[in-house]
């Protein structure tokens, strides 16, 4: 028997869950998120590894999703400075490199910006010849003042020829230094895909110590495991590729908790609604996959392209603060504040002096935690008012993410899920899976491997469908590269999009395949 | 005559959005490009029509191709002198001031970048009012105005002089050699004289966009409270500030809704969500339609958005509510910021907003040119206010 151990950082709380190879619960433990968060994590795992089901040596995979690498950016800790080298010139000069940047930011990271000659048109043509010799001169300016390289070329998702060039030619000048290139990172748009290069290069030594800590923690326990990371599409990266691309990682929470619930649940298509200490997330899973979002995201107040789950975020969970009377004649308010990771000391019902939402689900009965007789005083009709209110909350999110006016499967996870009625307006039922508690580290532990592609073809000497044909090739192999089992990858999402104002022969493909871990691959269910 | 800033040009740029109508290119790109060139050259002059002479030529200046184009080859900055200068000796005269040929867009924003490098004044009129797809939908064009002589360039530095018959084959051949320098080009276009603009150009059209932006500025940044606040609660659990959270729950995207339909002599078509939107390909145009159902006052009813780049007609329970040239425009529910038919998906919650156009394009000419049978649907064109008036009768 093989085991895999999932552990998924939340704002509030770290996460973890042991499965054997049919995904079915050895252990699950629930901790309180650390400032450093690596203390957390290693926390979590050993309150899993004091479960008498679990035998260390059976852990054979080990899967991450953690918060590191945005709080770097977030916070502007432990960032590695990092030179842009951007192709493109002549073009690209009007919008130059970190526009729109945070100066802390740019200070901490980004000092070190070059233009330099080449990239591509939309259809592939040079828009000139690489200028190898300045690509060399920027590496002699930079040498020992950087700790990371980006390299962003205009249209490299169409052809990527300039920036493989160029990153040899920094390998020959700078030796072994931390290379990021855009087109393995971002899509179409310059800015933000370069943006993106940059925060990868910015925090590549955080994930490094991140993944050695938690390799370092797992011998030390006796595990000897291959290590994955959680990235933003719900899928899985090895160490070596987090350490390469640690940007991936940044919204992998969100993820992780709709995946667990679609594997808990068993639900393809359904609306999620993750309630947590803080905050409810309420997404949809289409397909088993998080619907994503259309939007540029911003980290750290960087705007990005990347992909993330379409998500609604309400101020509202386990330790929303309660307001009985917040003015004059006013109605009781539940949030946005909240007493987070505290609930254990705060709440009414632990000792505490505030009246939360979790003390208003004792008091109606909903859940026997701490002590109720501490909540009695509070009459039964205002706790229903304000139960009326979160449930008003959670249904107004609900029907916002929804996509038609049917009634659709409701799954409710995350430790403050207790508050949700078991009817919802709008929801053809709702599900509470067994471990909703701990549904993120489901999301992790299961998580597939993937490989995407997303390029403008030029429809001259092709079909449009054998573009698209093309591009599931592409995708399916990246997908069995980054370790995913070629007899199980299947396409997931394509899209395609015709170039806008231009006559004919050009679309913009998008095509995401998935598919589990190769080998161990019986039980997986799918 | 007034100056025009970092801020103006970020109100110009959202209220630009707004007068895409769901198409022109998203002015992101073009904002930062005109934010980076008022840094380097300064503020630009932003001047009334009635301060232009009659005889002083104009130049409007502008890009054409597909945004996504621009958003990944962004431009030099050097095409705007080079366009400029080289139609400029063409023509053998001074020119005066440049102005946007298009209101809607990215190219809101081209002629602002274009005026901080060159040092000119900038007209506060436009050539449409809105955002079109081609070179010949313009209001100078109805006057008998040619689209040429024209100058276009790409950032490597070819430079094609045109001189047509007609302003169809300006677009024909400016649309080809566009694809042929990369998918984008930067073109000097339409030079006028004052008198001409005068009486073909349209009024006040960048502060009409700044103000539609200013609206939606100030109260996003009510909003902004709220989320900041959100934010931190996440991080800190401790550092609440409940009295923000109850100064921010006065205004709502309805009031930002409301003051835009009283700027703009607009009106509220629909109230919804998305619940399907299709596209297909037609000769490299994104074409399709969304099908909003409706909510709060609208519940029960449905819409349908037909789109061909910007949308063109919007149709209520099969009854037509507006069509192209009146703009119509929707706005996310939540954010009352502007969705471009690109940025359609199902379950966006949405305002749909209709917008008079300038009535030179309610004359026989303008609607040859723009009307809903050029762009290929058996419509009639009926003003929007007519046909508000006509239902509001039932």
């Amino acid at each position: 028997m093989v085991f895999r151990l999932g552990i998924d950082v939340g704002g509030t709380n770290t996460d973890a869950v042991v499965l054997d190879e049919e995904n079915r619960l050895v252990a699950k433990a629930k901790t309180p998120t650390t400032p450093d968060v690596t203390s957390g994590i290693i926390r979590a795992l050993d309150q899993v590894l004091a479960s008498r089901t679990v035998q260390p040596e059976k852990i054979r995979y080990a899967m991450l999703g953690t918060t590191h690498c945005t709080n770097a950016i977030v916070e502007r800790k432990s960032l590695t400075p990092t030179a842009v080298i951007r192709i493109g010139w002549p073009a690209t000069v009007a919008v130059k490199p970190l526009t729109g940047w945070p100066e802390e930011l740019v200070r901490l990271c980004g000092r070190y910006v070059y233009f330099v000659a080449g990239g591509h048109e939309f259809d592939g043509r040079e828009i000139a010849p690489l200028d190898e010799k300045g690509v060399a001169q920027a590496c002699k300016e930079i040498k020992g003042r950087v700790g990371a390289v980006a390299i962003c070329s205009v249209f490299s998702p169409v052809n990527p020829a300039h920036e493989l060039r160029a990153a040899e030619i920094v390998r020959q000048e700078l030796g072994e230094v931390h290379v990021s290139l855009s087109h393995e990172i971002g899509s179409i748009g310059l800015l933000e895909r370069e943006n993106a290069t940059v925060l990868n290069g910015a925090v590549w030594r955080v994930a490094r110590q991140v993944a050695d800590a938690f390799e370092r923690a797992l011998v030390e326990r006796g595990i000897q495991a291959r290590t994955y990371f959680g990235q933003n599409d719900g899928t899985l990266m090895s160490v070596e590729y987090a350490v390469r691309y640690p940007i991936l990682t940044v919204a992998c929470g969100p993820t992780n908790s709709i995946r667990g619930a679609a594997f808990l649940s068993g639900f393809g298509d359904a609306v999620v609604v993750d309630v947590g200490g803080t905050t409810t997330d309420v997404g949809v899973l289409a397909r088993g996959f998080p619907r994503e979002s259309s939007v540029a995201v911003e980290i750290g107040g960087v705007r990005t392209n990347f992909r993330m789950p379409d998500l609604i975020s309400v101020g509202l969970g386990g330790g929303s603060i309660v307001r009985l009377q917040p003015g004059p004649g006013s109605s009781p308010t539940v949030g946005p504040d909240s007493v987070g990771y505290l609930l254990e000391q705060k709440a009414l019902v632990f000792g505490g002096e505030i009246l939360t939402a979790t003390d208003v689900a004792v008091r109606l009965g909903m859940i026997e935690l701490g002590d109720s007789s501490r909540v009695a005083w509070l009459d039964a009709a205002t706790a229903e008012k304000i139960h009326g209110r979160i449930v008003s909350i959670i249904e107004d999110a609900v029907d916002r993410v929804k996509t038609s006016p049917d009634p659709v499967p409701v799954v409710v996870v995350g430790g403050g899920s207790v508050l949700i009625p078991d009817r919802l307006a709008g929801a053809s039922q709702v599900v509470r899976p067994d471990h909703y508690e701990v549904a993120n580290a489901f999301g992790a532990a299961i998580a597939q491997v993937s490989g995407q592609i997303e390029r403008i073809f030029s429809l001259d000497r092709m079909t449009r469908e054998e573009a698209l044909a093309e591009a599931k090739r592409v995708a399916r192999d990246e997908a069995v590269k980054a370790g995913a089992d070629p007899a199980c990858v299947e396409i997931v999402d394509v899209d395609d999009v015709p170039l806008a104002y231009l006559p004919g022969n050009a679309t913009r493909i998008r095509v995401k395949a998935a598919g589990p871990l190769a080998r161990h691959t019986s039980g997986w269910r799918r | 005559m007034r100056k025009l800033g970092a801020q103006e040009v970020e109100d110009i740029a959202l209220g630009a959005a707004v007068l895409g109508t769901g198409g022109g290119g998203d002015p992101h790109i073009g904002k930062l490009m005109a934010l980076q060139a008022i840094e380097e050259y300064g503020r630009v002059d932003l001047i009334d029509l009635d301060e232009v002479p009659d005889d002083a030529l104009l130049m409007p200046l502008a890009m054409m191709g597909a945004p996504t184009v621009i958003v990944e080859k962004i431009p030099n900055g050097d095409e705007f002198p080079r366009v400029y200068h080289a139609l400029r000796q063409f023509l053998g005269k001074e020119v005066y001031a440049t102005m946007p040929i298009e209101a809607g867009g990215v190219n809101s924003m081209i002629p602002v970048a274009s005026a901080a490098r060159l040092g000119i004044p900038l007209v506060d009129a436009d050539g449409m009012g809105r955002a079109f797809p081609e070179l010949q939908m313009v209001t100078f064009h109805l006057g008998g105005i040619g689209a040429t002589p024209m100058a276009m360039t790409d950032e490597k530095g070819n430079l094609l002089i045109l001189s047509t018959v007609s302003n169809m084959w300006t677009e024909h051949l400016a649309r080809s050699a566009t694809v042929v320098m990369g998918g984008s080009a930067m073109i000097a276009i339409y030079p006028i004289t004052g008198a001409q603009a005068k009486q073909w150009g349209i009024r006040g059209s960048v502060s009409k966009a700044e103000e539609i932006g200013r609206t939606l500025r100030l109260w996003s940044k009510q909003e902004g409270a709220i989320r900041t606040q959100a934010a931190t609660l996440q991080r800190d659990a401790w550092s609440s500030r409940p009295e923000e959270c109850a100064k921010a729950d006065g205004a709502g995207p309805g009031d930002a809704l409301q003051a835009i339909l009283q700027l703009t002599g607009g009106y509220l078509l629909f109230r919804g969500k998305v619940v399907d939107v299709a596209r297909r390909t037609v000769g490299g145009f994104a074409r399709g339609e969304a099908r909003l159902e409706g909510t709060d006052e609208f519940r029960g009813r449905s819409m349908c958005i037909q789109f061909q780049n910007e949308n063109l007609i919007a149709t209520c329970d099969g009854e037509v509510l507006a069509t192209v040239p009146d703009l119509i425009t929707v706005l996310d529910a939540e954010t009352a910021r502007p969705i471009t038919t690109e940025g359609l998906r199902y379950g966006c919650r949405a305002v749909v907003v209709g917008i008079p156009c300038d009535p030179k394009w309610r004359t026989p000419a303008g609607l040859r040119t723009v009307g809903p049978r050029y762009f290929g649907y058996d419509v009639e064109y009926i003003p929007l206010e007519q046909r508000m008036a006509e239902r509001s009768r039932w």
